[in-house]
């Protein structure tokens, strides 16, 4: 990964930075230019919670080569508790036992590497509550 | 706007296509489409491919297969949206020739997806780069999250999952330029290698090499040609939000839903007058999900209705995939959205032998990109 490029994802990455839509109050996760609810251009900044509950999820058996060592990898749609969804992998885990609905926290940790002499580049992850 | 006809076909065998490269695959396909047209030249064409670069690390698309096929001076352009990157290649060329702009075009696609590259992570590029295939998620991973969803909200069963494949493959058995030409039981679909639960192997798409094109003419070169009028009653296409988890719901797709309105308004026509449908079985759930959206089925009841036999080509009242579908036809992605088209053609002009749905006079394609980010629907009818 380009390091300039995983940069720029930074703030929402490690901080979970959005952005609410003064007129229709729509939150964006990454931050946008243009509130898909509203069309609204003004935004103020603010940052997601970090709990919230699974709303779906599945089990990778098989992933891309740069993941393929972490297999099995649970990764689910997790909703925040202010309205915001995201994908994320969901960590220490028995894999077998997750259920639609379960209460997570997000975290932060490695999510991959950049082959064997690139960075490494962090995120969020979700962990049972 | 003018009314467009197809009028012509061809589409190379799907599979592993390890001695041919992709200029060859799409030129034969090409050929076969302009000999079958009975066209002495064409005005302009369309290339869909989602994803040459990574590949084959060949853009530049449209002018490379001109140049092949022979056609030069003529304008040539590539077409991406994924894996719809064939229906929308056929939509801006019935736009074209809708237009006035041009009498004659061909609308292919293609992709060669055996040369060596990592298929995984080029086909999760159709997904959102940042925020979905950064943490790992792969395409079967993202059809697996709609399956559950699916299942945890209507109880659709992983049984009525694999009925998809079981039926897909049964169709495809009886296709000559399917991938998987065989038939498979509901034990092996269940039973087959776990890719991103619940969906396993068997209910994924292959990987696939393989090209299809068809020719759209005006009604005068239809005319003059004494061909089968067969006519595009219906073009529609439909976005919607690039990552999955971003959509207010995960058991319906909104784009198939938005295509799926515009197309049967266009046409003048309801989902029951639809004769066969070939769908975007990219994964089993995705020919669930979507022949709800499409209006065929109840929503929840995909699951049940493909068990029950609704969709089968034997006794079905709404015969899907006949050609095998994505799952066993197979999927080379820049092709698929033509080769739908092509089964459609091939239905209504009652070239479809084994596979051949009697009476068959108004037939639906459906394609789409991503997780649904993009489809686009087609509709043609016997004249």
């Amino acid at each position: 990964m380009i390091t300039a490029r995983y940069h720029r994802e930074v703030p929402q990455r490690f901080r979970l930075e959005a952005n609410k839509c003064v007129s229709c109050g729509h939150i964006n996760f990454p931050p946008r230019l243009v509130c898909p609810k509203c069309k609204g251009q003004k935004f103020d900044n603010v940052v997601l919670k970090d709990e919230g509950k699974l709303l779906t999820y599945t089990i990778l058996r098989v992933a891309a080569d740069r993941f393929s060592k972490e297999t099995p990898i649970a990764v689910g749609i997790v909703e925040l508790e202010d309205g915001v969804k995201i994908t994320t992998q969901i960590a220490d885990v028995d894999v077998d036992t997750l259920q639609i609905g379960q209460k997570v926290k997000l975290v932060l940790r490695k999510i991959q590497e950049d082959g064997k002499a690139g960075i490494l580049c962090y995120g969020y992850k979700a962990v049972v509550i | 706007m003018r009314d467009v006809f197809v009028i012509g076909a061809g589409m190379t065998k799907f599979g592993e296509l390890w001695e041919k490269s992709i200029k060859d695959i799409f030129v034969e396909a090409g050929l076969k489409a302009i000999e079958d047209a009975g066209v002495g030249y064409i005005d302009s064409l369309y290339v869909g491919a989602m994803s040459s670069g990574l590949f084959v690390g060949q853009e530049h698309l449209g002018a490379v297969m001109a140049d092949y096929l022979g056609v030069n001076p003529v304008p040539a352009t590539r077409v991406e949206s994924a894996c719809a990157s064939g229906g929308v290649s056929f939509r801006q060329a019935y736009l074209e020739v809708a237009s006035g702009a041009s009498d004659i075009v061909l609308a292919g696609g293609v992709e060669k997806m055996t040369d060596g590259a990592d298929v995984t992570d080029a086909l999760a590029t159709a997904a959102d780069q940042e925020y979905e295939v950064y943490h790992g998620v792969t395409f079967p991973g993202l059809y697996a999250m709609i399956a559950k969803a699916h299942m945890h909200q209507y109880g659709t069963t992983r049984q009525q999952l694999a009925a998809v494949a079981v039926k897909n493959h049964r169709n495809g058995a009886k296709n000559p330029n399917a991938q998987f030409r065989f038939e498979v039981t509901l034990e092996q679909v269940l039973n087959s290698t776990r890719v991103a639960d619940p969906l396993g192997l068997l209910d994924c798409s292959p990987v696939s090499d393989g090209g299809a094109a068809v020719i759209l003419v005006s009604a005068e070169v239809a005319r003059n040609l004494k061909k089968p009028l067969i006519r595009v009653i219906a073009s529609s296409q439909a976005s919607d939000t690039i990552a999955l988890h971003s959509r207010p719901s995960f058991t319906t797709i909104g784009s198939v839903v938005k295509a799926a309105e515009k197309a049967y308004k266009m046409a003048g026509i309801k989902p029951t007058d639809v004769n066969l449908c070939e769908v975007h079985d990219c994964f089993t759930i995705a020919e669930i999900v979507v022949s709800e959206d499409l209006g065929f089925f109840e929503k929840g009841k995909g699951g049940e209705a493909v068990e029950k036999g609704l969709t089968a080509l034997e006794g079905g009242k709404m015969p899907i995939n006949t050609s095998g579908g994505l799952k066993s036809k197979g999927h080379p992605v820049g092709a698929t959205g033509i080769a739908q088209i092509i089964e459609v053609y091939e239905q209504l002009s009652g070239k479809a032998g084994a596979r051949q749905v009697k009476n068959a006079r108004i037939g639906m394609a459906q394609n789409m990109g991503g997780s649904g980010a993009s489809c686009v629907i087609h509709i043609l009818e016997v004249k």
